[in-house]
């Protein structure tokens, strides 16, 4: 039986990066579905070998301007524990208000501005604006709240030049963090209002088994540092990372495809933390959590982008908290020796878990640099979830065929930037004449 | 009179500068209102496509792909502006142009296989004429939206590229490396950040690429003469700016 492309959605609109998605079917064999990534490498695990482990935050933060703190984190969390150093827990607070303020930045980027046009049927936020003028209004508001934050704090909010092994350069006295109050306080108010709209969209629905991985923190709802949890029982410090997943090249994409020992996909990002560490959620975003009935076991990745909206809300409240509790640290910055060895860390970043692995030498040089981003675990799991729309996306009109295969993949608002910055050079698919939607 | 027709493309990139246009957040809705939106995938699925009147371009071009598609951009615009450092300067990605590709390839691959890409990641002045730049590791907002204010009322916006110095002389910030021996970028460093690192306590590290009549040599001995060695100037000018003409040349000569 011929081969039938049912979709071939070109490059992707509404992600970050350059991807495509193709869907081709043959009679009844399992139909063949594959995330193209033509965005081209860029090599940062090799950039990095032979610079100074003072230089890694700066330079792996340069690999995705929309969750550069959590790259910059993920690097902290693995030298600062090599080196040994005990960061002051203001300075540890600051982070994780910096870390907030990307959280809600990049959330309200994506659920409104990158996926809701989806569930509305419009190519972008202004045709959004144009029904809803005052909700995207107030959104745009929400994402300068998460700006602010970051730029209060890291100088600015793309690439913050704050962060640095031992602490912070310079930590913000309280009054600046503090005249971010009333805004803080008005947008938790009216949050609510955006939580509902999201939750009101008209969704469609993909019940499904799902490993899901993410991190697990005594104290808090994980976002800055954590062990690494499945809802398949495994709980593992993050040096045990690579002994767990493994990353695997295949034909079509320049980024890797990562896949648990047993070669089974899984899921990273809000949703996976959100069923794992539901108990720790702020109690204001539980209380909505549980009046929208959007309780775990949520297995539904076209429940995500609620998910997010409510990832929002906790962030509102923790950061109201965190800024509340903050007072100017005594010590900024720690003292530390450079050791050589090697080293581990990870974070939340907005997508899910950013591994990072680096061996540094004698006189501080990174010698091999290791870095898995949420996206590229997301991929198989992209895949494996259009797989499972097939049949209804085989019996859609092309446009909506194409519609909901995009949405399957933009549940996991897919950071190909992030993605790319290692494989190999196999550009495929870039066909400069193909139609952009 | 018809609204200008905007296009935004990415390259090689991190995706930083483009998010510096979504981050204008009071202004996005009436920047966008002024604007046909050509081409502007990250923030939509419509398109109405060439000819563009204004083109910004974020990235570098590391592959034969890209080469392609800048030359066509370039046919398809009239004014093409060059959005943040890897595409005025080449970026980080850059930096792979000082060793062979294949060492990362082998650094970096589980399968090593022949590569197609270019052998290194270069600016699009390389390539095409280039109309305006928009320096930064990212763009500076305020730039980028006197950019737009300027462009569309028909003229071209004049940014200084005096160094950083003068920035902290005009914030009140104290001269680190005379203070305490801190390696800076500053003297050497185009303003528009706003003097951002020193303001933090923390050496400049060149995120907006050489100021006028840079004079690397003398930074190098300045610096020399307060504890920092050539090594340090040297991973400092490997930055996000390394392929722009007089950082590069200086690297040439004594990286």
């Amino acid at each position: 039986m011929a081969r039938r492309v049912v979709v071939d959605t070109g490059p992707l609109a509404r992600v970050e990066g350059e991807g495509s998605l193709t869907i081709e079917t043959r009679g009844a064999e399992a139909p063949d579905v594959k995330l193209n990534i033509f965005e081209p490498p860029r090599f940062f695990e090799g950039l990095l070998r032979g610079r100074r482990a003072e230089e890694v935050p700066d330079m792996v933060s340069r690999i995705c301007g929309i969750c550069p703190v959590a790259y910059q984190v993920s690097s902290l969390n693995a030298l600062e524990g090599l080196f040994g150093v005990e960061v002051d827990e203001q300075v540890k607070r600051l982070r994780r208000i910096l870390y907030y303020g990307e959280w809600i930045e990049s959330h309200a980027l994506h659920v409104y501005m990158l996926a809701a046009p989806d569930f509305l049927r419009v190519a972008d936020v202004l045709a959004v604006a144009e029904k809803h003028p005052k909700m995207v209004r107030e959104v745009l508001a929400l994402k300068r709240l998460g700006n602010d934050l970051m730029s209060t704090i890291g100088g600015r909010e793309i690439h913050p030049v704050s962060l640095k092994i031992g602490g912070i350069y310079k930590a913000p006295p309280k009054h600046t963090l503090s005249a971010l109050v009333p805004e803080l306080a008005r947008l938790r108010g009216s949050v609510e209002k955006m939580v509902r709209f999201v939750s009101s969209l008209d969704k469609p629905t993909l019940e499904r088994e799902s490993t899901m991985v993410s991190l697990h923190h005594p104290d808090r709802y994980a976002i800055d540092c954590g062990e690494i949890i499945s809802n398949r029982g495994l709980r593992i410090q993050p040096s045990a990372y690579e002994e767990n997943f493994e990353e695997h090249q295949v034909e079509y994409s320049n980024a890797l495809h990562s896949r648990t020992k047993d070669g089974g996909s899984y899921m990273v990002g809000p949703l996976a933390r959100y069923n794992l560490n539901f108990d720790q959620l702020n109690p204001v975003a539980k209380e909505l959590a549980k009046d929208l009935g959007v309780t775990p076991p949520l297995t539904d990745p076209f429940q995500s982008i609620v998910v997010r909206t409510l990832e929002v809300v906790h962030s509102l409240e923790e950061t109201a908290a965190e800024i509340e509790e903050y007072s100017e640290p005594r010590r900024c910055s720690a003292a530390y020796k450079v050791k050589p060895g090697v080293c581990f860390g990870v974070s939340e970043a907005p997508r899910g878990i950013l591994y990072h692995s680096y061996v540094v030498n004698g006189r501080g040089q990174v010698e091999r640099a290791k870095i898995v981003p949420p996206t590229s675990q997301n991929q198989a799991r992209m895949e494996d979830d259009v797989r499972l729309l097939v049949p209804t996306i085989v019996k859609a009109e092309s446009n909506e065929a194409r519609r909901l295969s995009e949405m399957a993949v933009r549940n996991y608002d897919p950071c190909i930037s992030c993605a790319t910055h290692f494989l190999r050079l196999d550009i495929r698919n870039l066909s400069p004449g193909s139609p952009r939607n | 009179m018809p609204k200008p027709r905007l296009g935004v493309f990415k390259f090689s990139s991190c995706d930083g500068c483009q998010l510096s246009i979504l981050d204008a957040e009071e202004e996005l809705l009436s920047l966008l209102d002024k604007v046909d939106l050509g081409d502007f995938l990250e923030a939509s699925s419509a398109s109405s496509g060439a000819p563009y009147d204004l083109a910004l371009v974020e990235g570098s071009v590391s592959t034969q792909e890209e080469v392609d598609r800048i030359v066509k951009i370039r046919k398809d615009s009239k004014m093409l502006v060059a959005l943040g450092a890897c595409a005025t300067a080449g970026g980080l990605q850059a930096l792979r142009n000082w060793s062979k590709l294949d060492l990362f390839e082998s650094a970096v691959y589980p399968e090593p296989k022949v590569a197609r890409g270019l052998e290194k990641a270069l600016p699009l002045t390389d390539f095409v004429a280039v109309d305006f730049e928009l320096r930064g590791c990212p763009v500076s907002k305020a730039q980028l939206l006197q950019f737009f204010a300027t462009v569309l009322r028909g003229t071209k916006p004049r940014f200084p590229t005096s160094a950083v110095c003068f920035e902290c002389k005009r914030g009140g910030t104290a001269c680190l490396v005379v203070a305490d021996g801190t390696p800076c970028l500053g003297p050497v460093t185009a303003s528009g950040c706003g003097a951002i690192c020193p303001s933090h306590g923390r050496g400049c590290y060149g995120c907006f690429g050489p100021s006028d009549d840079v004079n690397l040599d003398s930074l190098a001995s300045w610096l020399e003469a307060h504890s920092v060695d050539r090594s340090t100037v040297t991973l400092l000018l490997k930055g996000a700016n390394s392929r722009s003409t007089e950082y590069r040349g200086w690297l040439e000569n004594n990286g």
